[in-house]
């Protein structure tokens, strides 16, 4: 795994669980020149196959076999993100599988892997040091509801009827609030909103 | 045709970009009357065109525009959580949204290009792990999405009649993309290839939303 990012003024940072010698490898051969993932990425908002991207190169594929070698693995998906003010930020899961295991794999963890990907990066935006506090977006007064309601232990349907929505449409504010709140899930945010004290019971 | 391109990548074809703009200047200046700029050459472009967005156009066999849809993610800078901000109760930010803006149809485009558009755009939704696409829309729209029995939740509107703009959330599945493959006589191993075709099959997360 390895998230690396750009803020907005270009400095870039990365962590990640490569094994050292690769990070020190990857630096000394100036490895992020020919690195088709950084090339194939930099311009796109949407998840990446590393089997998608252009290997045909002499250095491509000379990369590509050190980095197997270096056990960063055959398969891996790249997930693009493009945050706020020109930051931006690129999460990467690798292993080694064969198509089918891996195509099984992202299938069913699509989902958490986009979400992940996205707290990484948010993340990495609340550290930035000159951060203006505001970039955390406040919650609205529909996502305050839903969120006092699901803490005095309303299920969906109940909360979709009080606020006369649909369930569906409750789905979002409860998404959107769980996002901006950077929690795990759903109970989860509530927590986090009450000790945040932007909801009162 | 159905191509899904990047802005960077518009300019690999000038006509159906030049057609496309002007397009949208016929549609959304001329005929629906909202505040929007069009340049000398009469295109309508606005700043988030110039934020590298992910457009699906459907194109005719003489490479000019016949309707198209913009593109963006909903947790970087984006059209409905500013210029739209007033309709909504909050901003609407997640990985799993995207917005869809500046559906636009030429004027003599087939019937069915509204449809076409709507499932490229679920092809894209579906592929790439998207839930939902908040999409702004004028009065004509709803008919559309009506006509293709994917009805977007509407989450707040102003004005109406010719004045009607709406915001919404529209999801796709299987069985939105029965109903609009049905209708339009696609088969749904068709529009999954025009996914596969650009994106690349292994580019595709999930079968089915």
């Amino acid at each position: 795994m390895i998230y690396h990012w750009v803020n907005a003024k270009g400095a870039e940072t990365g962590v990640g669980t490569y094994e050292p010698a690769w990070v020190e490898t990857y630096r000394r051969e100036n490895y992020i020149r020919v690195d088709p993932v950084i090339l194939g990425c930099a311009q796109a908002f949407h998840p990446m196959d590393w089997k998608q991207l252009d290997w045909s190169s002499k250095a491509a594929r000379q990369f590509q076999a050190d980095a197997i070698a270096h056990g960063v693995g055959n398969q891996g998906l790249s997930i693009p993100i493009r945050g706020p003010n020109g930051q931006y930020g690129l999460f990467t899961v690798s292993h080694s599988a064969d198509d089918q295991a891996w195509a099984e794999f992202i299938e069913t963890h699509r989902r958490d892997l986009i979400l992940i990907a996205h707290y990484f990066n948010q993340k990495a935006i609340e550290l930035e040091p000159e951060r203006v506090p505001e970039t955390t977006q406040p919650l609205s007064p529909r996502e305050l509801e839903t969120l006092t309601l699901l803490a005095v232990g309303y299920n969906r349907a109940q909360i979709a009827r009080t606020l006369n929505i649909s369930e569906h449409t409750l789905r979002v504010y409860v998404e959107s609030a769980r996002f901006k709140l950077g929690a795990m899930n759903t109970t989860h945010a509530v927590a986090n909103a009450l000790t945040r004290g932007l909801i009162i019971l | 045709m159905i191509r899904f391109l990047y802005g960077h990548q518009l300019d690999a074809f000038p006509r159906l970009r030049d057609t496309m703009f002007s397009d949208r200047a016929d549609q959304f200046k001329r005929r629906l009357k909202w505040d929007v700029h069009v340049s000398e050459e009469g295109f309508e472009r606005d700043e988030y065109d110039d934020m590298d967005p992910l457009y699906v156009i459907a194109e005719a066999d003489n490479g000019d525009h016949l309707g198209s849809m913009r593109l963006l993610p909903t947790v970087g800078s984006c059209m409905v959580n500013y210029h739209f901000a007033h309709l909504l109760t909050g901003p609407v930010q997640s990985p799993l949204i995207w917005e869809s803006t500046r559906f636009c149809l030429a004027r003599h485009a087939p019937r069915k290009t509204a449809a076409l558009l709507m499932l490229a755009a679920g092809e894209v939704m579906v592929g790439f792990g998207v839930e939902q696409c908040i999409a702004v829309f004028d009065q004509r729209m709803v008919r559309i999405y009506r006509l293709n029995g994917s009805e977007p939740e509407i989450l707040g509107s102003m004005g109406e009649g010719q004045d009607y703009i709406g915001v919404g959330l529209w999801s796709f599945n299987s069985h939105a993309r029965e109903a609009v493959c049905q209708r339009i006589g696609v088969a749904p191993q068709e529009s999954r290839t025009w996914f596969d075709l650009h994106f690349g099959e292994d580019n595709r997360l999930g079968q089915v939303g």
